[in-house]
């Protein structure tokens, strides 16, 4: 019988993501209610190094799949290991990160496993000896749980929404052989192109500023820079600026955006339209700042500012500032 | 070049959308229905591929009756004929089984390049690109944002977290779009008008000989949960409103 609550780790030149220790943490959770083991895939090359830090947040069992074929990480190579090691263990759930590459894979596994997958949880917990994922859907629109009736049962989990907890396990690693068959893998990594702005991804960042139509143009953006600098955090844009060529598409919060979940999300000059909202209303605290105070971002909001963002915002930065140092 | 575009019809961005009272699915009555607009920029690609290398596209979709007004909107910006797996079996399809579907249509089709929208704004999942390539034994390029067709291959760039990779796959495969891809063309009236006469090819799920048991279900829909009211911070100077907020941020939420 499938038992087991696994993870596939995800790692990135030789360091684990801190979405590898998010998973590790809700399977320890989830393996503790139904009575069970935790194990991780790792892949990767020269990466066995890896497994001690996995233990350190609750697993078992680390199994790595080490070959200079797993890296850098192409899609075929990767889903080939990682069904492998689970045919041959049989785990009862399966989890995964929502991020680029871990939802590229999972739904990969979810095809050659021939399983459910529910994408991009914000909740999973055990009902019935099943696992049941919460999932926003419409953008967040609504909600739906989603239950698997085969096994593994998959879900991939939204980065920054479930805690990192410590959980010191003593991690066995075991190494097995990832069978890849070179003639297999159609596709080749030619450059990895780096953002060389030192800036965390949108999805990955804990505060980020956002500005919409009310910005008035592009310049307008800096004062949003000098705040989100003062907080560590990024900068987003609604669908409205970045159509407007005022942003880089990759700045685009919402439901042909991106879906975030800071635990800060100031919003200034956004009106909040649904399509906008659906982005970011799992934000822990929203701000918004808007000098329209019907703007639908209000209802949203946790702290709301009627006001000018271009005499707000420099001011937060400044309060911000003292508030820091 | 042979080539497949797969498109979704979903509720248009601006649509409310209203739980059942049951729990067991949303109100489908007042939505306007529009192409899912990560399949547009699919279709676009693929008009361009076929502009610059001949050959033909050919659109799939999986959906109800309804879901023909989408392929007809494809028809009409260019592409040459359509699919329409139909069949009330498939209502509560999940991924595998939509792909299942399109797999099994698509089988056996000369194809190099096979489009799919990196996801689908309704249920989200960004799974049907991904499984449909490995139905068909296929390379998947996942997240795309400008492709360059080299006769037996193709050269993308996929955007993931704090960098972008250019990756080379052999044909066939699937390639996901991603926003930035394209600017997606609108329908000419002469398209639209030629587009009525383009052939259809109507299949159900007794013809594609599939299973259609959905392997992930939805249990439950429900409403997003309500965040409790907000505070308006008031006063005339807004030097002191940022104060305020800055010190809520501190000390109330701990945020910063």
């Amino acid at each position: 019988m499938a038992q087991g609550v696994w993870i596939v780790a995800e790692q990135r030149d030789g360091a684990l993501r801190k979405i590898s220790f998010e998973l590790a943490s809700t399977a320890r959770k989830l393996a503790d209610q139904l009575g069970t083991e935790v194990g991780a895939i790792l892949l990767g090359s020269g990466i066995e190094g890896l497994a001690a830090q996995l233990g350190k947040y609750g697993v078992d069992k680390v199994y790595v799949g080490d070959s200079p074929a797993l890296e850098p990480y192409v899609t075929e190579a990767h889903a080939m290991a990682a069904a492998k090691i689970i045919k041959e263990n049989d785990p009862a759930i399966l989890l995964l990160g929502a991020s680029v590459q871990g939802k590229d894979l999972a739904s990969r596994l979810a095809g050659k496993l021939a399983t459910g997958l529910a994408t991009d949880c914000i909740d999973v917990k055990i009902a019935d000896g099943k696992l049941l994922a919460v999932r926003p859907m419409y953008a967040g629109k609504c909600f739906g749980e989603i239950v698997t009736s085969t096994n593994p049962q998959m879900a991939s989990l939204r980065p920054n929404v479930f805690p990192a907890v410590e959980n010191a396990k003593e991690a066995q690693s075991i190494k097995f052989d990832p069978a890849i068959d070179a003639a297999q893998i159609k596709s080749k990594v030619l450059e990895v192109q780096k953002d060389t702005s030192g800036k965390v991804d949108l999805t990955e960042s804990n505060v980020i500023v956002s500005g919409g139509r009310g910005m008035k143009g592009p310049e307008g953006y800096a004062i949003l820079e000098e705040l989100a600098d003062v907080l560590k955090g990024c900068v987003g844009a609604s669908r409205a600026a970045v159509d407007a060529g005022w942003r880089p598409q990759k700045d685009q919060v919402g439901q042909t955006g991106k879906v975030v979940s800071p635990n800060l999300y100031i919003a200034c000059g956004i009106s909040g339209a649904i399509q906008h909202l659906a982005g970011m209303s799992s934000s822990k605290y929203i701000v918004a700042i808007n000098k329209d105070a019907e703007a639908p971002i209000f209802a949203k909001a946790d702290y709301g500012v009627v006001d000018d963002l271009f005499k707000v915002v420099p001011e937060l930065t400044n309060a911000c500032k003292k508030l820091l140092a | 070049m042979n080539i497949i575009a797969c498109v979704k019809q979903v509720p248009d961005t601006e649509a409310q959308i209203k739980v059942k009272a049951d729990g067991s699915g949303i109100e489908e009555g007042q939505i306007k229905w529009v192409m899912n607009p990560y399949d547009e920029y699919g279709v676009e690609e693929a008009l361009r591929l076929k502009e610059k290398n001949g050959g033909d596209v050919t659109i799939v979709s999986v959906g109800p009756a309804r879901a023909m007004e989408t392929i007809r909107t494809a028809l009409a910006m260019g592409a040459d004929k359509g699919i329409h797996v139909c069949d009330p079996a498939l209502d509560n399809a999940d991924a595998y089984v939509t792909a299942a579907a399109l797999a099994a249509a698509i089988k056996g089709m000369p194809c190099d390049v096979i489009f799919c929208g990196q996801r689908a704004i309704d249920d989200d999942s960004g799974q049907v690109g991904s499984i449909l390539a490995e139905l068909l034994g296929i390379p998947q390029l996942t997240l795309v944002t400008k492709l360059e067709y080299a006769g037996s291959s193709v050269k993308v760039i996929r955007p993931i977290e704090g960098a972008q990779l250019l990756v080379e796959t052999a044909l066939p495969c699937v390639v996901t779009a991603q926003k930035g891809l394209n600017e997606p063309r609108y329908a000419s009236l002469p398209g639209i008008m030629k587009a009525k006469k383009k052939p259809v090819d109507v299949k159900n799920v007794a013809a594609l000989g599939i299973a259609v048991e959905a392997k992930a279900k939805v249990a439950k829909t429900t409403p997003p949960p309500a965040r409790p009211p907000g505070k308006i911070i008031c006063g005339d100077d807004p030097a002191q409103k940022a104060v305020e907020v800055a010190r809520l941020l501190r000390e109330e939420a701990k945020v910063i």
